[in-house]
């Protein structure tokens, strides 16, 4: 009896995320560097997985993986890959190495990696220009700011990190050339409590607006708490911060999704580098709210601006933290100079780590 | 560093301390418990879903409390009325808290919590947490029964002999672990982050284990190292704003550096540590009938 029970209760622990898996259909699969409920940045890829489920029914299967450790991710991604997935969709920029080694095993599934920079016949990489809503963000902290001071979150010294920094702080200087970021480096992507700890010592040490580059929605509420102002990450927060929130840069991949997994089906699909922006919906801004009247135009300005093209975040010449020059005047930097961004603009206090 | 500061240390500090002070008691009985993570993120979600559909953070966490000494007594069937391994149970009720709370939790993702009201400005858990500390000292080295806890966790064949019921003490410390953990989570979605988000307590189970360790079973030092380890944390990122250069990766890791650095300092003397450390540690208890 007593073993019985054991074995139940066995059972019963090791209750795991079995998931069938037929065969007719094309399958389509996800590897999520956090939980499908972060409401930040997963939360928007798992809605693009939605949309693909919508727009093909039957015809494609859909599976993910959530929350995988960058450290441990070739398992999930090879498991995926042996269960019969077409086309996984990796998206964290630490899966960048590990899918690259199991396309290698694998050069009939096809594999997707967001916000890398490494291709191959079977791997695409695709990411949006956040750093377009980075731009807006930040010439309405310049303008709402008392303290001409912004607090930044940030997460991990990556390139697409550090573009939106920098494209935040052109966006402030562009109104205020004074103007000062504070910046922390939490060293996670989703810890509610230390993104909490780092919006409290941002507002404690004189920043009024914070911007934050983690997923979750705790700063904004710590924001909304100490009576500042911050802007959603990801996903429009607004129900955490309805006196905080100015507004949110929401990343919507659902027509890249929709596309990409029509081409596996049409048999189209090639390799290919993606970076699609606010022109193409996959940046777009929440509505703008608790800001004057003025301020709320003027950002809805910039943002139309730069997805009708006739302006660009990254507008040369710009200056480097070290005084060097970069860019030609008029033009915007290469693309390739902004997907591998590792250097501060002007007037940025903080030291780049390595 | 101005008093702004050291409430945000308090704050951060506060989760580590409830959950090292359950698990600190449940291994001086010489139990095992590695499911701490498990225990607080139950807590964490029955904390955040009662008190959102109740609309009383309070009734949250008696809701924190109760899960977390549910998940405990499974803890204690498996492991001391079945005697299945310490370890891996430990390591299973891990993984079916995190499991279990997002499922539980899918219906509170993107709602924003209740949050437990402060009384004069400060949240009534943080000095909660140090009048249980004491309460634990006290407790475990000034009481009767917390010589039996001890004399459980060190010798429970002893104890047994002496007319003590091993499994019963056990049970109780284990569940007194599980309502700790259970406050510690509570404390996390209710007061830290009112907002319930999967795996919220990331991976702030572990650091109380190791504190306890680390700690070398000593309430007191307990609560140093999680202050410490608090102090640390926030003061990295006092320092980055500072922009005075400091690399951040380095100032990161300094928390895990320093507070083990110091506790292991504290504890060097072998003889306290041996003393300390209860001798049945993880080790089953099978009463001969």
């Amino acid at each position: 009896m007593k073993k019985l029970l054991m074995s139940a209760a066995a059972a019963i622990l090791a209750l795991g995320a079995a998931s069938a898996s037929a065969t007719a259909a094309t399958k389509a699969c996800w590897v999520y560097v956090g939980p499908i409920e972060d409401f930040g940045w997963t939360y928007q890829h798992h809605q693009g997985l939605e949309a693909v489920k919508a727009a093909y029914g039957d015809k494609v299967e859909t599976a993910y993986v959530a929350s995988v450790p960058e450290a441990d991710s070739e398992r999930a991604i090879e498991r995926l890959a042996r269960d019969g997935c077409n086309i996984i969709f990796t998206t964290s920029f630490g899966f960048m190495e590990p899918t690259l080694k199991v396309a290698q095993k694998y050069p009939d599934v096809k594999f997707e990696h967001a916000t890398g920079y490494k291709t191959a016949d079977n791997v695409t990489t695709f990411n949006a220009k956040f750093h377009e809503g980075r731009y807006v963000i930040g010439q309405i902290a310049a303008k709402v700011s008392k303290t001409g001071t912004a607090g930044y979150i940030a997460s991990f010294p990556i390139p697409e990190v550090i573009a939106g920094i920098n494209a935040f702080m052109l966006g402030a200087q562009s109104v205020n050339p004074d103007f000062k970021v504070k910046i922390v480096w939490a060293n996670t992507w989703f810890d509610p409590g230390k993104e909490a700890d780092a919006a409290k010592v941002l507002l404690s040490q004189g920043a009024d607006v914070l911007s934050q580059h983690t997923d979750s929605a705790a700063p904004l509420q710590e924001a909304e708490k100490a009576g500042a102002v911050g802007f959603g990450q990801a996903s429009d927060m607004i129900k955490f911060a309805p006196k905080a929130q100015l507004t949110a840069i929401v990343d919507n991949w659902a027509p890249y999704y929709v596309r990409r997994v029509g081409q596996v089906l049409d048999g189209t699909w090639k390799s290919q580098s993606s970076w699609d922006g606010m022109a193409d919906g996959t940046v777009a801004m929440a509505p703008y709210t608790n800001l004057p009247e003025d301020v709320a135009k003027a950002a809805a300005e910039t943002a139309e601006a730069i997805k009708t093209g006739k302006m660009h975040p990254f507008t040369g010449p710009i200056t480097k933290q070290d005084g060097t020059v970069v860019g030609e005047a008029g033009k915007p930097l290469p693309d390739g100079d902004i997907l591998g961004m590792n250097w501060y603009v002007k007037g940025i206090d903080d030291k780049l780590p390595q | 560093m101005d008093s702004g500061v050291i409430f945000i240390i308090l704050t951060a500090a506060t989760p580590l301390l409830f959950a090292a002070l359950g698990e600190l008691v449940v291994e001086r009985s010489g139990v095992l418990n590695l499911g701490v993570e498990g225990m607080m993120v139950m807590g964490a979600v029955s904390g955040f879903g009662a008190a959102l559909y109740t609309g009383s953070p309070w009734l949250g966490l008696l809701a924190a409390i109760a899960a977390g000494m549910i998940m405990s007594l499974l803890f204690g069937v498996l492991t001391l009325t079945l005697v299945s391994n310490q370890v891996a149970t430990g390591l299973a009720l891990t993984l079916l808290g995190l499991g279990l709370s997002g499922q539980i939790g899918e219906a509170f993702v993107g709602q924003p919590g209740v949050k437990l009201p402060s009384i004069a400005g400060i949240d009534p858990l943080i000095p909660f947490a140090v009048v249980l500390t004491a309460a634990v000292s006290w407790f475990l080295f000034r009481t009767k029964w917390g010589l039996v806890v001890r004399a459980v966790g060190d010798s429970h064949a002893s104890a047994h002999a002496l007319g003590y019921d091993v499994i019963k003490v056990r049970y109780a410390c284990v569940l007194f672990g599980g309502a700790c953990s259970g406050i510690a989570g509570g404390y996390l979605s209710l007061v830290y982050t009112p907002q319930w988000i999967e795996n919220m307590t990331s991976g702030r189970g572990w650091i109380a284990l190791a504190l306890v360790v680390f700690a070398s079973w000593l309430p007191w030092r307990v609560l140093l190292g999680a202050y410490l380890f608090g102090t640390i944390s926030i003061l990295s990122f006092v320092v980055q704003t500072k922009g005075w250069g400091i690399p951040a990766q380095f100032l990161n890791s300094l928390p895990y550096l320093v507070t083990i650095a110091v506790l292991v300092i504290i504890s060097g003397n072998r003889m306290m540590m041996r003393k300390n450390t209860p001798a049945s540690l993880g080790r089953p208890f099978v009463p001969d009938r």
